[in-house]
């Protein structure tokens, strides 16, 4: 166990270091010079210079990468060309609506995918199955931003139970912050229902057709606990599996999804970075975003030996 | 002899519309969703013919609801949404096909050296590894940033996220196959290994890929959607189904056919793909169609 999890913690420092190596070149590997991206398209060639003396640009590759990897490790993401604040404090302020948003959105997810996959997987073939399975391409094929526009057009501008747009802070109240997050958590989480509630079925699929079901079903096992005890959690590891793989779907959808419904969390700040050109800002959020999809995936490869003590490493 | 060779000639030919009919029937998937994209890429290639203006602006029409002359109405600044609507779908198409070619081409290649080639494997696929761990969308749109907005700049960026996902199923074939008898009878009897690669492992993947080419065709159409969406796309100029619903979306009150008509059809061309992706996959693996 210690050395595979040795092992394991190896490899994730490995895929970082290359992420960071990414998202490095990203800049470097642009067409234009990156002292001239940043200073934009009107700064007098003086300026440029300074940006480039300030920066260390003149230095070899080599020694900006591990210059900038030395700040990074340290917390350290740069500093915003446009607002001259640090980098991790412009994150930090915006992590509590995202966080909310991406929260709720897996809590609803997983509850409801596994349920009807669950649900689909016990009456296969039936009017359920076929409409869940139906549910599912529909969930892939609809784009969040549209699903986004619907929804407030059915719910808050024609019938107006919900607000059109916006966040409260939780600190203003519990209630003022879930009602302007009912709209957001569905939208954002229709693609990750249809992918866990595909993988839900399949799973158990393959687990109902195993021996001991027979036999657990033969000594007169009601269904319930049939299907939640005996089967969902030997069918746990592809679930949870697919659970992690559908975060990185859950952080592009961030994105879109502040954006329709004028969130101020970390994916409103990226889609501002990108119209403003603030490298270091679109840098650091993508080094913060692929920073937990690779933890979270740590921590599901981290889970199986719970879910299933067949696992050892 | 004669008598033998007569007879097939002598049973009826099932007619034409009757195998046709059977297609049907045991495919609907890839009929539905290969009816719904030609009909949409049909309009496309035939928009010149009818779709009428997309760009000129009419300010006395803002906003207009769907009517005769505008049959899905006109935008915030009185343009035809119908005809955007018909021109949206040849970019939507263009970027689909392209960003599914492109990183099957680039996938095909890197996947098969990495299989064949262990030295080569280990450090392309820690690269992969690497490249598969920054969300997709986040990529795409770091990489347009990087360049001046454009068409191409668009089908680049959407390609090298979807390449490591090529790379991954390539290998994973070619793995499987390397260490068959009649790959090791080639090589015993000296086939040179460009020919090996080519003749004997090349055909192996062509089903899982086409496959693949379907389901990258119907997220690169989503994401080119996303990034126009975002505003880090398509220039704002080219009506694109993004595009449109980026510059509309402060009219939704007033006018949520702007917003509905590239809506819906986005999410028909992605529906079609993914359609005719599940209905070849059932056709093409039914090892995998099982999974699924």
């Amino acid at each position: 166990m210690l050395s595979y999890l040795a092992h394991r913690l190896a490899s994730t420092f490995l895929v970082m270091t290359l992420v960071g190596v990414f998202v490095f070149l990203l800049l470097h590997l642009s067409a234009g010079d990156p002292a001239a991206i940043i200073a934009g398209d009107y700064a007098t060639p003086q300026q440029i210079i300074a940006i480039r003396q300030r920066l260390g640009l003149d230095d070899p590759l080599l020694v900006q990468f591990g210059r900038w990897a030395f700040r990074v490790v340290q917390g350290d993401l740069g500093v915003s060309i446009f607002s001259n604040a640090p980098v991790s404090v412009l994150i930090i302020q915006r992590l509590e609506p995202t966080l909310s948003l991406a929260l709720l959105t897996m809590l609803f997810a997983v509850s409801i995918a596994v349920s009807f996959g669950v649900l689909a997987a016990w009456k296969v073939g039936s009017l359920l199955d076929r409409a869940l399975m139906g549910f599912s391409v529909l969930g892939f094929s609809v784009p969040a931003f549209v699903v986004g526009y619907i929804l407030i057009y059915i719910f808050a501008i024609d019938l107006r139970w919900l607000p059109v747009q916006g966040y409260k802070p939780l600190a203003e109240g519990v209630g003022p912050w879930a009602m302007h997050l009912i709209l957001p958590t569905v939208t954002l989480g229709l693609a990750y229902v249809a992918l866990i509630a595909r993988i839900t079925r399949t799973a158990m699929l393959d687990v109902l057709a195993e021996d001991y079901i027979r036999t657990a079903k033969a000594k007169g096992v009601a269904t319930r606990p049939m299907l939640l005890k005996h089967a969902l959690k030997n069918a746990g590891v592809p679930i949870v599996t697919v659970i992690g793989i559908g975060v990185a779907l859950l952080i592009g959808g961030v994105v879109i999804t502040e954006t329709v419904f004028n969130i101020p969390g970390v994916g409103r700040l990226v889609v501002d970075a990108i119209s403003k050109r603030d490298y270091p800002l679109i840098q650091g959020v993508i080094l913060v975003f692929s920073g937990v999809y690779v933890l979270v995936n740590l921590i599901v490869d981290m889970s199986y030996t719970l879910l299933d003590p067949r696992i050892r490493y | 002899m004669s008598a033998i060779a007569a007879e097939p000639a002598v049973r009826p030919t099932p007619p034409r519309d009757a195998s046709l009919r059977r297609f049907v029937r045991r495919n609907p998937t890839i009929v539905a969703g290969g009816s719904i994209l030609g009909v949409i890429a049909l309009l496309a290639v035939l928009a010149p013919l009818f779709a009428g203006d997309a760009i000129t602006m009419h300010p006395a029409l803002r906003l207009r609801p769907p009517s005769e002359a505008y049959w899905l109405g006109a935008d915030h600044l009185g343009r035809d949404v119908f005809a955007r609507t018909v021109y949206g779908a040849q970019v939507s198409l263009f970027v689909g096909v392209s960003v599914a070619t492109m990183s099957i081409a680039c996938g095909l290649f890197i996947g098969l050296m990495a299989g064949y080639f262990r030295k080569v494997d280990a450090v392309v696929m820690r690269l992969m590894d690497g490249l598969m761990a920054i969300p997709a969308i986040l990529l795409a749109i770091a990489l347009v940033a990087l360049t001046r907005a454009s068409v191409s700049a668009v089908i680049v960026a959407i390609t090298i996220p979807e390449i490591p996902r090529v790379v991954r199923l390539v290998r994973a074939v070619v793995l499987g196959v390397r260490e068959a008898p009649y790959v090791e009878a080639a090589i015993a009897g000296g086939t040179p290994t460009w020919k090996i690669l080519i003749r004997h492992i090349l055909p192996s993947t062509i089903a899982p890929l086409i496959v693949q080419a379907t389901y990258i065709c119907a997220s690169a159409i989503l994401i080119e959607a996303a990034l126009s969406f975002l505003g880090a796309g398509t220039p704002p100029e080219i009506p694109t189904w993004g595009n449109m619903i980026a510059q509309s979306r402060l009219f939704l009150a007033r006018a949520p056919w702007t917003i509905f008509a590239p809506g819906i059809a986005l999410a028909l061309v992605v529906l079609g793909v993914n359609l005719l992706g599940d209905g070849l996959r059932d056709r093409l693996d039914p090892r995998l169609a099982r999974r699924m």
